[in-house]
């Protein structure tokens, strides 16, 4: 794969200079191999192994009634959308009435922005992170979400990154910025989705900052194309007494990396990471989080669930770091998996790097199988067998399941869970 | 009803039950007693199909059908039903929920379309109150945090919901204190008809009062060793066990 720096990128010298350094950097760090310990039980090389198109230049259009199912489209939101990385403004609904909901190119680009931009953009983005640095040196698009103080945004804000398939190989990299002020509301529901079978791999970047008393919720449904892969780097700062989740949901896709990492910038904070990964196949899915406690009296909390089946692999590696200075804190990691297939496989590591003393820590990783006294139990009142596996497999996704907080996505994802089961059940949980 | 002939099954080559006969009718009780360890909850997980064990010899007939290579849940669909020792925990499976999906699963099996919401409600309303339970339990996660006796009303709630045409009620008595057993042995007279049977499967006569049989078995060792009316259950109770190891 050949980069080149084809597009008119920045005019600015600040920005100019963060691209050049991410250029610098990615270039001496090169793509993660196995030998790197974060990397360890991913490999990148299948997804490399290919002469992504990472410009596309031609505008394509797609019929929102083709794309209709990929939109929560039950409840009014606002929507920003893009298709193979260029904006749709057919599909999109922004808005400045009040708060930005916009691109990021224009963020990028006009001045009235510029003071915001230079504040936030690539600020805790990981410089260590070759990815990362890959997509800052390149990304050209992506939401640009600025709520001011004291708002509740009214209704959910859905990004989705559609490919097309007019590229036969596609390298997508878009680039999120999300500022919640002080004492504001938002909740972003996030999607890639490939339109054809060919090949996509989509390294996103996503940076979150939670002000004083802000709340977000961030959902990211990861039902890709089988042969969609995605690498998702999030990151999240909060500031003090705010409450910040982020919930990845992966259920397709050929190979999913979500890499979440949560920092604290002051006290009485609150966070949480969730995930239910159901896979089959040969799909993999892993998913790296950390947690840093830098401040007293700070909580996190985090459940990941996974249910493996056929040849298909997870992992599950979660950092929990608790600064000395971060006394009282209360960090809670759970991490539960079920092997149904024979080849399937799940490599867990909870690490707790804990410096304080005055603390409440704990983590808990399972790796089961189905319980064979509850199938027959089941089945011993009518439910067959499948069915019998479904609802118990549903029931171990469900605390995660319910913790959404927008009824229309808990019912999607629900759904999504059936399909990816392959049942039906005449209700929802 | 069931005919059971020369039964034989074990798990991994132990045989636990070595050639029971065993004969039903519509519209009887059996009751089955016997110490620990004689069979009993075997043979009751055998006839509802626990794939745990296997069966080597004989045949188990329902209504002139061998149901030895039914499934579990296609034998709960010929109206086998089986009121658990120990009910398994579901966490995140509401009662009403897990009931929804049972009987609606029966009635797919059987060619009928789902029962309507309506009817639903009504049919848990109606059965719950039957058994005196506490509505509460019906949406909280099936039989999860609940103490023995909620557990075994629950298990006999579901018989009621399900219609079986043959119960076998596994060791139902235990954990009930003498409040709870009168309430579920009267949901079980009231679910007793011409046209469906019960098998009792006890310890003790305790639930015999309550529940009368038409005849009594005594298993030992795997084989039944004795016979007899409503009496012989009292007989036991004053003898003990000890004396059908000699028979």
């Amino acid at each position: 794969m050949v980069l080149e720096n084809q597009g008119e990128l920045d005019l600015d010298s600040n920005l100019h200079d963060i691209r050049t350094e991410a250029i610098n950097a990615f270039e001496k760090q090169g793509f993660p191999t196995k030998k790197d310990e974060e990397w360890k039980y991913t490999s990148l090389k299948s997804v490399l192994n290919h002469d992504y198109s990472v410009f596309p230049t031609a505008e394509n259009s797609i019929e929102f009634k083709d794309v209709k199912k990929y939109f929560l489209h039950e409840i009014d939101s606002y929507k920003v959308v893009f298709i193979d990385g260029i904006y749709s403004s057919f599909l999109s609904e922004t808005t400045h009435d009040g708060f930005d909901i916009c691109l990021m190119s224009a963020a990028l680009k006009k001045p009235k922005y510029k003071m915001v931009i230079d504040n936030y953009f690539n600020k805790i983005a990981d410089k260590k992170n070759s990815i990362t640095n890959l997509n800052t040196a390149f990304a050209m698009e992506g939401a640009y979400i600025n709520i001011g103080k004291n708002i509740v945004v009214p209704k959910p804000i859905q990004i989705l990154n559609f490919s097309t398939g007019n590229e036969k190989e596609i390298l997508l990299q878009p680039r999120n910025l999300v500022i919640v002020g002080e004492n504001s509301y938002v909740q972003i529901i996030e999607r890639h989705q490939s339109l054809s079978s060919n090949v996509v791999l989509t390294n996103a970047v996503t940076e979150i900052f939670a002000n004083k008393r802000a709340i977000i919720n961030y959902y990211k449904i990861q039902n890709d194309d089988a042969n969609a892969s995605l690498i998702d780097n999030t990151y999240v700062q909060q500031k003090e007494n705010s409450i910040a989740s982020v919930n990845t949901y992966s259920f397709g896709g050929k190979l999913t990396r979500n890499n979440v990492e949560f920092y604290h910038e002051g006290e009485h904070v609150e966070s949480h990471i969730n995930g239910i990964s159901i896979l089959n196949g040969k799909q993999h899915v892993d998913n790296h989080t950390l947690m840093h406690h830098k401040y007293p009296n700070c909580e996190s909390f985090e459940i990941y669930k996974g249910i493996y089946d056929d040849a298909s692999t997870g992992v599950f590696n979660g950092k929990v770091i608790v600064n000395q200075e971060a006394q009282k804190t209360n960090a809670f990691q759970q991490n539960n998996n079920i092997l149904i297939g024979d080849k399937a496989s799940i490599n867990a590591k909870p690490q707790l790097e804990i410096f304080a003393d005055d603390v409440k820590c704990s983590h808990g990783c399972t790796i089961g199988q189905l319980d064979e006294s509850a199938l027959f139990y089941m089945q011993s009142r009518g439910i067959p067998v499948k069915e019998a596996k479904a609802l118990l497999l549903y029931a171990f996704s469900n605390e995660v399941v319910e913790k959404i907080k927008i009824p229309e996505l808990k019912s999607r994802i629900t759904k999504l869970i059936a399909m990816k089961l392959g049942v039906q059940l005449g209700f929802e949980i | 009803m069931l005919e059971i002939k020369n039964l034989h099954a074990g798990i991994e080559n132990k045989g636990i039950l070595r050639g029971i006969n065993l004969k039903v009718n519509a519209g009887e009780v059996h009751a089955i007693m016997g110490p620990n360890g004689s069979g009993k909850s075997t043979l009751a997980a055998v006839i509802a199909g626990n794939e745990t064990y296997e069966v080597s010899k004989g045949t188990i007939v329902l209504e002139d059908e061998d149901i030895l290579e039914l499934s579990p849940d296609e034998r709960a669909h010929k109206g086998v039903f089986l009121s658990f020792q120990y009910p398994v925990e579901i966490p995140g499976v509401s009662t009403t929920n897990f009931m929804k999906t049972a009987i609606n699963a029966k009635r797919k099996a059987n060619g009928l379309e789902d029962l309507p919401a309506k009817d639903m409600l009504k049919m848990i309303r109606e059965k719950s109150a039957l058994l005196e339970m506490d509505r509460k339990f019906l949406s909280r996660s099936l039989n999860e945090g609940f103490s023995g006796g909620e557990k075994k009303r629950n298990e006999i709630f579901q018989m009621a919901m399900l219609e079986p045409k043959l119960a076998i009620l596994d060791e139902t008595d235990s954990g009930l204190d003498i409040d709870a057993l009168k309430v579920v042995a009267n949901g079980v007279n009231k679910l007793k008809s011409k046209d469906n049977a019960v098998i009792v499967i006890t310890h003790y006569q305790r639930l015999l009062d309550y529940i009368i049989p038409d005849f009594v078995h005594v298993l030992y060792n795997g084989k039944i060793v004795k016979s007899g009316g409503k009496e012989l259950a009292h007989e036991l109770e004053e003898k003990g066990y000890d004396w059908v190891k000699n028979l």
